[in-house]
């Protein structure tokens, strides 16, 4: 894709910036129709219909929010560090956005072919808590403040049980590379590294059980580290009125929501990365039995947005379905369940890997 | 200048500028925050050089780590924002002549004493498989070492808090 944008443009500063600016066409309509879907999922799950007045059934009530937010006055409180107050959020944005540098959207267009991307998507996930820290102290503002440290007490302890998984993953494929991990994943859907990886041996029977539980543990621990219910304890807007967001209006608010649907599709893609073959078809290419090359990279953009997508919704489902869990609860999950058993799982996949 | 250049330029600049905001500033969160700049512009310059591996383990462990945790002390420590910190000069003629036979030492060395090697930047590779091949391989030992090191402090960690709680319970 640089390459390409190289040539076309004769300029490699703009075919890198241009290049690094795609993931925005994705991730500005799909916040916005996120949020669109959001409301109308919770409303038909309570009985409800939900927006219904903008455009056909609400298709277009979100786009009308995205123009009020946009006309709204900033308001910045007496009491608030304005430095870091109009800092925070473009901060907040920047750890989320950081993580679409290293996911595979197809096999043609990744933004940094790092061999590390594994690694550095755990390591981007600092800026995100130092921005929500930043924006919960610059508010001077109770409520904020309880829950920036909420938050970021949150996203630390969740970050070891999605480490230890990870580093399960990365010890079965031996690579840390997103991009070479979805290759592993190619052809058909039993070659996922759910149904235990492309290799035919005893031992992908083996895996099949303990690769379930590794997914249950990391979907539950990326649940937590957005900040999405069952663990939104940092916006738990019955105690906290709207946690480390509470001083923020208008465009500066509107950073904090891009920032957190940015971050639950970033979660997902990266959860069908590791164990549903990320952007590869489950059962085959159309382009490959028509002979048409040029259809693949299409096809892998739509199973890539499709899967992530899902697991979007599923987050949304699960939202309106679950209580919110106590601040003390919260960390008896992490650290008494969660951490115990993604490290036997890490053994056990180990041992299984040395078979 | 080239794409490269105006890059290292702009981490440097944002480096010492960050550097010399915490060093000066009064408030001392103000200092922490402006360390995750300082941070950022290291990470940056370690890509810069070709260190990949080493500029995540910057972010990983300097910015996720240890900035995280001591924004958490600031925060959570009562009145510390509003305490007054002396950053301002201090005995200014000792300090002036101690600093300036320190520095113009190490300046003279680094310019007279030491030979320069010029030689063509490596291409940039990746660094994680020889780094973890010599870590499991010719430096295991200080590794395990490591690994123990970290582990008592972990369980010394443990045991603190567990007899602090147990001695309010009382």
């Amino acid at each position: 894709m640089y390459n390409f944008l190289t040539e076309l443009t004769g300029n490699e500063i703009i075919a890198a910036f241009i290049s690094a600016m795609l993931p925005v066409v994705f991730i500005v309509p799909f916040v916005i129709f996120g949020v669109l879907a959001e409301r109308k999922v919770s409303a038909h799950i309570q009985d409800r219909l939900g927006p219904m007045r903008v455009g056909y059934h609400g298709v277009l009530q979100t786009v009308a929010d995205f123009f009020k937010l946009i006309q709204k006055e900033d308001i910045i409180a007496e009491g608030a560090d304005r430095k870091f107050f109009n800092l925070a959020p473009y901060l907040v944005f920047v750890g989320s956005y950081a993580v679409y540098a290293a996911l595979p959207f197809t096999s043609t267009y990744i933004g940094s072919e790092t061999d590390i991307g594994l690694f550095y998507i755990i390591a981007v996930s600092g800026f995100a808590v130092a921005g929500i820290l930043m924006g919960g102290w610059a508010s001077n503002n109770k409520y904020s403040l309880y829950g920036a440290l909420r938050s970021a007490a949150q996203i630390v302890s969740y970050e070891i049980p999605t480490a230890l998984v990870i580093l399960s993953m990365v010890m079965l494929t031996g690579t840390l590379s997103l991009a070479t991990m979805s290759e592993m994943q190619t052809a058909y859907f039993w070659n996922w590294n759910i149904f235990g990886g492309a290799e035919w041996a005893f031992t992908k029977l083996l895996l099949i059980p303990f690769m379930f539980i590794a997914f249950i543990i990391l979907y539950i621990s990326t649940l937590a580290e957005v900040n999405r219910l069952p663990f939104d304890m940092p916006e738990a807007e019955s105690e906290l009125v709207a946690g480390y967001s509470t001083e923020y209006s208008g465009m500066k608010f509107a950073m904090f929501f891009l920032a957190e649907y940015g971050n639950m599709f970033a979660v997902s893609a990266l959860v069908s990365v590791i164990f549903f073959g990320g952007y590869q078809s489950p059962f085959g290419y159309l382009g490959n039995s028509l002979g048409l090359q040029w259809l693949i990279p299409y096809e892998q953009l739509f199973w890539f947005a499709l899967k992530g997508i899902l697991f979007v919704l599923v987050q949304m489902w699960l939202r309106w379905t679950l209580p919110r869990v106590r601040v003390d609860q919260l960390m008896t999950i992490c650290w008494k369940y969660l951490i115990p058993y993604s490290f036997a799982n890490l053994i056990i996949i180990g041992l299984i890997t040395l078979l | 200048m080239e794409l490269y250049d105006i890059i290292f330029y702009l981490f440097a600049a944002i480096t010492l500028l960050s550097a010399f905001i915490v060093v000066t500033s009064k408030n001392i969160v103000h200092s922490a925050f402006n360390l995750l700049f300082t941070f950022f512009g290291v990470t940056g310059i370690y890509v810069l050089l070709g260190a990949d591996f080493i500029a995540v383990v910057q972010l990983l462990v300097y910015i996720g780590g240890i900035l995280i945790l001591l924004l958490f002390g600031v925060m959570l420590t009562n009145r510390i924002t509003s305490v007054d910190i002396r950053t301002g000069t201090v005995h200014i003629i000792p300090a002036v002549i101690g600093i300036g036979i320190l520095w113009g030492a190490l300046t003279a060395i680094i310019a007279f004493k030491t030979n320069w090697i010029v030689k063509p930047a490596d291409s940039m590779e990746p660094t994680t498989v020889g780094l973890g091949n010599l870590l499991l391989t010719d430096y295991v030992l200080v590794f395990e070492l490591l690994g123990i090191l970290l582990l008592i402090a972990l369980i010394g960690a443990a045991s603190i808090a567990r007899r602090e709680f147990e001695e309010l319970k009382d």
